[in-house]
């Protein structure tokens, strides 16, 4: 297996703070794996996600995409091979659902019929019928569709990575449970790497087949999920996982 | 009054169509100018934020300044004709563009260009592909606003030989001439309802997303 993200003691801080936002961060993810990044509002998480497709610069350390390090490569060229899905969707409201997905494939100046044909085949892949959804804008989809066109605009070129900032955060909970299982079934059919970045803890040991939790820059852990709730490593970690056992106590008492 | 009215349009056709003609000329190259300052001058506010409190304190002087008063302060340097009250029309139609320019191109969402850099859009892509379509709804309204503004004021124009419906409504109130007022008037009225009616045509086929 090839190591598809390598971070090598990164650290990142914002103007005004003096904590860093990232401390001194290592891990390797292997291809293939889906990884979700789980922790509380300013943890850290977010800027971690950010760093690898250059959105934002490390203050420090190195960030290798498959070997390469990727402050090596032209920022365009990084991006254009990460796909990028997050909770605002940002669909472009001026462009139609077809136009939207073609966007890569676009910029990377692919043949016509090409990018035509791989609309059609993202929007059967999300379960949208390609006739009646790609002359359509965002604005006469449902919440659920338009998070549905995001991720195919973000598969469009075929990335071999993809980020994912909290996607389904703003979506209904009945949606987001169908989202999810599809997004699993995606991931087991195609050999990409996902990042993805929550604050439900349930969701990320649903979606994980590793799990890193954060809290003030730090990673606590990066494990199973089995892992995790059988050895959680210190107090926060126990806190999280007791928080979601707590819920499901709170379900047994309408049985 | 109606006869007189008839009376006119059936001696003074080709005097008529003359004033409609130049009357529309002006009002044209003044809004194609202030469209090729005002946007601009917009999208640089945008991109060097420092520019723009000195920018659009600079035009909104100029337009307090009364528009006949600009139009005869361009008398000694462009003297008479179209042209000094063209410039003197642009002045007073920048403002309205540039301002609104500058509030389409603010008002695209951060996560809408985060989202474009995202996917790998050169800065240059982004402004083209994103902000300034975004942009364009508010900057079409700050058109409007010029061109009817322009339409109404270029009746001041004829003051300084420019010609247009101000020949029209000038003798009307020097010759206690009510039938010329009310064609002047009215035609100037109707120019500027036509052209709302134009950039409502406008808006309709450029913005097609909005109606959905």
């Amino acid at each position: 297996m090839a190591r598809a993200i390598e971070f090598q003691n990164v650290t990142k801080s914002f103007r005004g703070s003096s904590q860093n936002a990232v401390n001194h961060i290592s891990f390797t993810i292997e291809e293939g794996e889906f990884i979700t990044i789980l922790g509380s509002s300013g943890c850290g998480k977010t800027t971690l996600l950010k760093m690898v497709n250059r959105l934002y610069e490390p203050d420090n350390g190195k960030i290798l995409l498959f070997g390469e390090d990727i402050s090596a490569v032209d920022v365009v060229k990084v991006r254009r091979r990460i796909g990028y899905v997050i909770q605002q969707i940002g669909l472009f409201p001026h462009i139609t659902v077809g136009g939207n997905i073609a966007m890569v494939p676009n910029l990377l100046k692919w043949e016509k019929e090409k990018t035509n044909a791989r609309v059609e085949e993202l929007l059967t892949l999300i379960g949208l019928e390609p006739k009646e959804f790609k002359d359509r804008y965002p604005a006469q989809l449902s919440g659920g569709q338009q998070q549905r066109v995001g991720l195919a605009r973000a598969l469009a070129a075929d990335p071999k990575i993809m980020l994912m900032d909290e996607p389904f955060g703003a979506i209904d909970s009945i949606t987001r449970l169908r989202l999810q299982d599809e997004l699993l079934t995606l991931h087991q059919n195609m050999k990409k790497t996902f990042l993805f970045v929550t604050h439900d803890i349930e969701e990320a040991l649903k979606m994980g087949t590793r799990v890193i939790i954060m809290n003030d820059g730090n990673i606590l852990q990066f494990d199973t999920p089995e892992h995790i709730v059988s050895h959680p490593a210190d107090g926060f970690v126990t806190s999280l996982v007791n928080s979601a056992k707590a819920k499901e106590e709170f379900w047994e008492k309408f049985k | 009054m109606y006869h007189q009215i008839i009376n006119y349009f059936q001696t003074n056709s080709n005097r008529y169509l003359q004033m409609l003609t130049d009357h529309i000329r002006i009002s044209l190259w003044a809004l194609l100018m202030a469209v090729l300052i005002g946007v601009p001058a917009g999208l640089l506010c945008v991109r060097f934020r420092h520019l723009q409190k000195p920018v659009s304190t600079l035009f909104r002087v100029l337009r307090i300044v009364p528009s006949l008063a600009i139009l005869l302060l361009m008398l000694p340097i462009l003297g008479t004709g179209a042209a000094p009250a063209s410039v003197a029309l642009t002045l007073l139609a920048i403002p309205p563009i540039l301002e609104n320019t500058v509030a389409g191109l603010k008002e695209v969402p951060a996560f809408l260009l985060e989202t474009a850099d995202s996917l790998g859009m050169t800065s240059g892509q982004v402004w083209k592909n994103i902000r300034f379509p975004l942009a364009l709804p508010l900057t079409l309204t700050g058109i409007k606003t010029a061109a009817v503004e322009i339409i109404a004021s270029a009746a001041l124009a004829s003051k300084i030989g420019a010609g247009g419906f101000g020949d029209l409504i000038f003798t009307g109130i020097g010759l206690f001439r009510t039938d010329l007022l009310l064609i002047g008037g009215i035609s100037v009225a109707f120019l500027s309802l036509s052209t709302g009616f134009f950039f409502y045509l406008l808006e309709k086929i450029l913005l097609k997303y909005k109606r959905m």
